[in-house]
């Protein structure tokens, strides 16, 4: 995946702030609205609006309604997360197969 | 030597593994096939295997868990799909929980597995497909590293990443 890099600036800007992060946490699940978001923190309902707002200009995340109401969710973060969590991943086999090999290297010295 | 190549597919979810051996696929299909070798190299150093049921034939199941170094020992199961020694196998593998029992609350993943013989010896190919972006969470925490690298600390790490590669 690749993320243009005049988006960067954006990006960076937008996850400075602790509580931004937090709300792209918060976010994942998609269930929260913009005032049970605001109920997390001790500060008014137009700060946590603006952190939105800002989050939202960045792309992180997208406003969705769910039914009758508008929901706050995580954009862009399954697919960053999927790409560090298989690279992880991809680490996880790569000593999976060294051992594979040492595994065969060793039968074949008994094999000798 | 181990040529190898990876291909990972973050939107569907899924990793594709090429490894060589300059070993026969009949003896690269020990490595899967008997439980002793198994647990040789299934789990990390940190994190060895046991394998306490193995039966590679459909619809059987292998059973597994693994010691973490906190004596924590999390269990795991394959449920075998398909079995074509030494060329194929697919299995699903999931979470167990204490009592032995499958998980049903846990994300499973499925892999094929496939061994072809070339001229220095045999091609393994794996596919691991994830079902969900949690179900890949879960299989790297447990027992496979120590604890989950917070979500927020991630992006950060790979929009860090990607500055660097565009520059």
């Amino acid at each position: 995946m690749q993320v243009t890099p005049p988006d960067f600036d954006r990006l960076f800007g937008a996850l400075a702030d602790a509580t931004r992060r937090d709300i792209v946490r918060r976010a994942i699940d998609g269930e929260e609205g913009v005032a049970e978001l605001a109920g997390h923190y001790s500060m008014s309902f137009a700060a946590v609006q603006k952190h939105v707002a800002i989050l939202e200009r960045a792309g992180l995340v997208t406003k969705e309604r769910s039914g009758r109401r508008k929901v706050v969710r995580t954009n862009l973060f399954a697919l960053l997360a999927a790409r560090g969590l298989l690279d992880r991943y991809e680490e996880l086999w790569r000593g999976r197969i060294d051992r594979m090999t040492e595994l065969i290297a060793a039968t074949k010295e008994a094999d000798r | 030597m181990t040529v190898m190549a990876v291909q990972k597919d973050p939107q569907n979810l899924t990793m594709t593994l090429t490894a060589e051996f300059d070993a026969p696929p009949t003896r690269v299909w020990q490595l899967w096939s008997d439980p002793r070798q198994l647990e040789r190299w299934w789990g990390p150093p940190t994190y060895p295997a046991t394998v306490t049921a193995h039966d590679l034939t459909p619809g059987s199941r292998v059973a597994y868990y693994m010691t973490g170094p906190e004596g924590d020992q999390p269990k795991g199961w394959w449920r075998i799909v398909e079995a074509d020694a030494p060329h194929r196998l697919v299995f699903q593998d999931g979470f167990s929980n204490d009592d032995g029992t499958d998980n049903p609350e846990m994300p499973s993943t499925r892999f094929n597995v496939t061994i072809e013989t070339i001229d220095s010896g045999s091609r393994m190919t794996i596919e691991s497909v994830f079902p969900t972006v949690e179900a890949l969470e879960q299989m790297l925490a447990f027992g496979m590293e120590e604890g989950l690298t917070e979500a927020v600390g991630q992006i950060d790490a790979i929009l860090a990443e990607d500055t660097v590669a565009t520059r």
